[in-house]
């Protein structure tokens, strides 16, 4: 199956998919999804590994897992996508949906949740099933980090819509990770604090050397900090960085372990790094700038995104290269109060002075 | 085109062997933002582990000190030419340029060093066309190549000597398509195997370095961003670089332009960002 979305469309299908607005995204993107057309869309399959996918669409990138066990699936699009992704799914394999892995809170990451969770079955006997009945096996396991479920069960903004109940995960944890033995080798569902949002989720395939990236990594456009849902720039950065941790490329500096990000193409360490590189740099130049002393529009006018913008910059959508330059600006402020006018020029003299060159 | 070749580099030999001078952006194609990119970039960042064995992508490869051996792969039964492959010492990478037809992978597949390579042939000529990039360099001086370009290659041999010319076309950082040149000739004998190796282990050099720095400059403040341009006398507007650089009636312009003044003893006061936010004045 074949997709031929170029980056720009994917920044439409992003717009679709967040628009910020109280903490209200989730619902905003099922809005939006409303009113897209996904008739046209088709699910491209990408295969990772042998026993690993990656079926891009219309919304975040989806990752598929299989073995003797069944299936993991990370992420599942738009919810009227879901036939799609349920029709590439089950092109790679019949067995049974054992888990539904949410990396994070955004309508384009869980609008398939209901439809494909409730293709899949949950392992459980005993007593479990004995008190809730068909309920304890019905549908696949939905697992993401507690602050996804705190996210979507919220009380809803006014004017905005509660997301359905369907959605929300089944399982959370909290802490650091979750991770259990799936198809012979150890799944790590990992947290990655206040970075894309405050509910993000890396997952890797120990043995199969996948990670699913969620939001955190993406090929198409500068990070996404969505504050509103407890995004930082600083966490971002931090994340990108515990990726490359994991990751380690082939003896020609490429491949190894492979990425699979939240929108884009297919990647590995070398693609992360260039990202982490970008982010970074942003991000200091920002933060010099603030230490400076320099406003919002003094920072804006020193173009600190020039040498990125062809490639993830853009002036229109719900993030723009100037949000982004805004929300950085924003946290580096709150991080580093601009010193008062008497210390600041001492300070920026001695600064500026250094020594040994 | 079979077998070991290896380049002469007569064409840009200070570019290709000691290397390009910081701020040496004459004669390309380059936009606002390669040159932001290459203004701010510090060579401190190929100390990092995870960049210390960074390669050099197949726009760059072949002007580097590398040995290059070509065959083809050929279909069992038919004979006919599947593949044509190029191993190069450097970064021991091996490309593959198929020869089958195929078409190339959809914009989701995976990009890398080398690219995605087809080619068919002109009469003598091959011509290859390469998608699928990773970022790399334009010019190992910090001006950067996207992973959105794309290349076209002709090969022709004529006896001992083969030539590779190509253009490069990047919609993020070249206005114009880049083209170059570049020379090989052929090995008369084999060479040790040691010299087509190139093993790489990334180790902590910079054991001070806090967790996640990036070392970069400040646009506009690197403290040796004048150097060359003043070492040369050579006027800034030919000094950026750009697509009208490349062309002969540039050197009318150059005639009329400022030069820049003699290069004063080295500067001091270097504003290099290393780390998070952070100011380190720099020692050498």
């Amino acid at each position: 199956m074949q997709i031929r979305l170029n980056s720009r469309a994917w920044r439409g299908v992003m717009v679709a998919a967040a628009i910020v607005t109280g903490g209200a995204l989730a619902v905003a993107g099922r809005a939006v999804a409303q009113q897209q057309n996904f008739d046209t869309v088709q699910i491209d399959t990408v295969k990772v590994r042998d026993n690993v996918y990656m079926l891009v669409g219309a919304g975040g990138n989806t990752t598929v897992f299989t073995g003797d066990e069944g299936l993991l699936v990370v992420d599942t699009q738009f919810a009227p996508l879901s036939t799609k992704i349920l029709t590439a799914i089950r092109a790679i394999s019949q067995g049974p949906i054992r888990y539904v892995v949410s990396t994070h809170m955004h309508g384009d990451h869980i609008g398939g949740n209901e439809a494909i969770s409730k293709a899949g079955r949950t392992r459980a006997g005993g007593n479990v099933v004995g008190d809730l009945g068909a309920g304890a096996t019905g549908q696949a396991a939905i697992l993401a980090h507690e602050n996804v479920l705190n996210r979507l069960s919220a009380a809803p903004a006014a004017g905005q819509q509660a997301v359905p109940f369907a959605l929300w995960p089944t399982e959370t944890y909290f802490g650091k990770k979750r991770e259990f033995l799936f198809n012979g080798e150890a799944v790590q569902i990992i947290h990655e604090p206040k970075a894309h949002t405050d509910g993000d989720s890396v997952v890797f395939f120990r043995k199969s050397d996948v990670v699913a990236t969620g939001d955190l990594f993406t090929t198409v456009m500068y990070p996404f900090i969505d504050v509103a849902n407890g995004g930082s720039i600083t966490g971002e950065i931090a994340a990108l960085n515990a990726i490359l941790d994991i990751t380690v490329p082939s003896n020609v500096n490429e491949g190894g372990t492979m990425v699979i990000p939240g929108h884009g193409r297919l990647s590995d360490e070398q693609d992360v790094i260039e990202y982490r590189d970008m982010a970074t740099i942003v991000r200091d130049r920002i933060k010099e700038y603030v230490k400076r002393g320099l406003t919002l529009d003094q920072v804006k006018a020193k173009k600190p995104t020039l040498d990125f913008d062809p490639r993830y910059g853009t002036d229109t959508g719900f993030w723009t290269t100037s949000m982004f330059i805004e929300t950085i600006y924003k946290e580096m402020v709150a991080m580093n109060p601009p010193p008062a006018p008497a210390s600041r020029g001492r300070k920026g003299n001695q600064t500026q002075k250094g020594s040994g060159e | 085109m079979d077998g070991t070749w290896q380049p002469r580099y007569h064409e840009d030999q200070p570019e290709r062997i000691p290397g390009p001078e910081l701020r040496d952006y004459l004669g390309l194609p380059i936009n606002d933002a390669a040159r932001q990119f290459a203004d701010s970039w510090d060579p401190g960042r190929i100390t990092l582990p995870e960049e210390q064995c960074r390669v050099h992508v197949s726009p760059y490869i072949y002007r580097g000190p590398t040995n290059l051996r070509i065959w083809e792969e050929k279909h069992p039964k038919t004979q006919d030419v599947l593949a044509i492959k190029h191993y190069h010492s450097t970064y021991e990478q091996t490309r593959t340029i198929y020869m089958d037809g195929r078409p190339h992978p959809g914009p989701n597949a995976a990009h890398t060093w080398m690219g995605f390579s087809t080619g068919r042939w002109d009469g003598d000529m091959l011509i290859i066309e390469t998608t699928h990039l990773k970022q790399g360099w334009v010019r190992r001086n910090g001006l950067p190549m996207s992973d959105r370009a794309h290349m076209t290659e002709y090969w022709v041999r004529n006896g001992d000597l083969l030539t590779q010319i190509f253009m490069l076309f990047d919609p993020v950082y070249l206005t114009e398509p880049l083209v170059k040149s570049t020379e090989f000739v052929r090995s008369p004998r084999e060479l040790p195997a040691g010299t087509w190796l190139w093993v790489c282990d990334p180790v902590v050099e910079i054991a001070t370095r806090e967790d996640g720095a990036v070392p970069a400059y400040l646009p506009g403040e690197h403290p040796f961003k004048d150097e060359f341009a003043q070492r040369w006398g050579i006027p800034e507007i030919a000094n950026n670089g750009g697509a009208a650089t490349m062309y002969p009636e540039f050197q009318d312009v150059v005639k009329q332009a400022p030069k820049p003044p003699p290069l004063p003893p080295p500067s001091r006061g270097a504003t290099r960002v290393t780390g998070p936010g952070q100011q380190q004045p720099q020692g050498r």
